[in-house]
């Protein structure tokens, strides 16, 4: 039976692991090398690194991280931030990531999608969805949640998948770094749209939350940062509860 | 030597990672005389079957795979290309296995992505591995059950999570991500 996956994520800024709430007020959470490492430990099911301040500066600090992280562990991890071009995902495919995660720039030119996908396979590509709730409908956010798009997260994520995105990334912004909970709304609307895996993110504050974005929605996965990174919860911990409640984990 | 194919499909370098890790040394190339010449090949592969098929052939390195006496282990499209013909843009393969590589129906979530058990394991590249065992799978496309079939894997249907003729295996998983079980299929390939 396949099972669900936890995955820590890490947001890395100028090299550092960082957490921030409602994507502002931006805190350091440490060295992503060891944080890969204890994850590992964990029993992490899979990692997802997404670099918050993307850009052709710290392009080449980003590749020498993706590198040592590749190194360091043996589970997939996705890769995410400024990747823009073909040329940049095989950067980044190359440098060992296992994915790339592509958001802005996939909204601003969805044949992005079309193209990585034709060269690396579509399992290559994960499409990252920021949404928040305006005027009553959940609409997408790109520029790390700054600029409202006028593309509503349902048909955007249909959309994504025809275009030939292996799996979706949904971040709930309302949700994001408030430890309120999985917004299962959102979720369970887009699981139900599409037919590829969608991973939920945004909001997980306790053990139940996982269970809850599990049993009430379609997602194969749920992602979460801070909680794993200050250690008030452990995957190790978070798996044995979720299997203790029904939910088929990887618990070797 | 031990030789990481490298080609316009490949996760060479993560592949290179793990048999790093396992303390083994080996080197990532595409020149078809150290290929031929090695001890051991391992044909990795993410990525899209028809680019893949052209550029080994364009290389000459689709004779050198097919007529490999050394063992060989395929990796995810590794495997499909090492079968026989694959519905990934209707493409000829190298034809190793007698098996035909279909596209997942929508019955469930395609591609097939995470953590799966696998059954009906044999074969010495799974020496103390335990049925509950999980591997990591991300694949659109699966070999049909066929005579060279080592392990299964249930995902919408039965499909081959392995396969082994001779002196070539491989794996629809990749082991080089299935954490400590993974490596545990990669050092039994690296022994043999």
């Amino acid at each position: 039976m396949l099972k669900k996956r936890i995955i820590p994520c890490l947001d890395i800024k100028d090299g550092r692991t960082v957490k921030g709430v409602n994507f502002v007020q931006i805190k350091d959470a440490g060295d992503p090398v060891e944080l890969a490492k204890k994850y590992v430990e964990q029993n992490a099911d899979e990692l997802v690194f997404l670099d918050i301040m993307a850009t052709l500066e710290n392009r080449s600090t980003l590749v020498e991280l993706v590198k040592k992280i590749a190194k360091e562990i043996n589970i997939p991890f996705t890769v995410g931030g400024g990747i823009k071009t073909k040329e940049d995902a095989k950067t980044i495919i190359e440098a060992g990531a296992d994915k790339i995660s592509i958001n802005s720039s996939a909204v601003k030119n969805p044949s992005l999608i079309k193209s990585i996908a034709g060269e690396f396979g579509c399992q290559c590509v994960t499409v990252a969805i920021d949404t928040k709730i305006v005027d009553g409908e959940w609409m997408v956010c790109i520029g790390a949640g700054t600029i409202l798009s006028d593309l509503k997260a349902v048909d955007w994520a249909v959309e994504a998948e025809k275009l030939g995105a292996g799996e979706i990334l949904l971040t709930s912004m309302e949700h994001d770094g408030t430890k309120n909970g999985f917004s299962i709304d959102i979720l369970e609307k887009i699981s139900s749209a599409v037919n590829i895996p969608v991973i939920a993110s945004g909001g997980a504050g306790k053990m139940e939350h996982f269970k809850e974005v599990f049993m009430k929605t379609k997602v194969g996965a749920a992602l979460a940062a801070s909680i794993f990174h200050y250690g008030e919860i452990s995957v190790v911990e978070l798996k044995k509860y979720l299997s203790g409640n029904g939910v088929p984990v990887r618990l070797v | 030597m031990i030789v990481i194919l490298k080609y316009n499909a490949g996760n060479s370098t993560s592949v290179k990672n793990a048999v790093d890790r396992l303390g083994f040394d080996s080197i990532i190339t595409s020149d078809p005389d150290l290929i031929a010449n090695s001890e051991k090949i391992i044909f990795p592969g993410v990525g899209q079957a028809k680019s893949a098929m052209k550029y080994l052939k364009n290389c000459g390195l689709d004779r050198i795979l097919k007529t490999a006496k050394q063992p060989v282990l395929g990796i995810c499209l590794g495997l499909q290309l090492l079968c026989r013909f694959t519905e990934e843009s209707d493409t000829e393969c190298l034809g190793v296995f007698d098996s035909i590589v279909k596209k997942f129906p929508k019955k469930d979530r395609v591609p097939h992505i995470g953590w799966n058990n696998i059954n009906n394991i044999k074969g010495e590249i799974f020496k103390d591995i335990k049925k509950e065992d999980d591997f990591y799978f991300v694949h659109s496309y699966y070999a049909e059950v066929n005579s060279s079939t080592v392990a299964t894997c249930d995902y919408i249907l039965p499909f081959s999570a392995a396969l082994q003729k001779n002196n070539f295996f491989a794996t629809q998983f990749h082991p080089e991500k299935s954490g400590k079980v993974g490596e545990l299929i990669l050092k039994n390939f690296l022994s043999l």
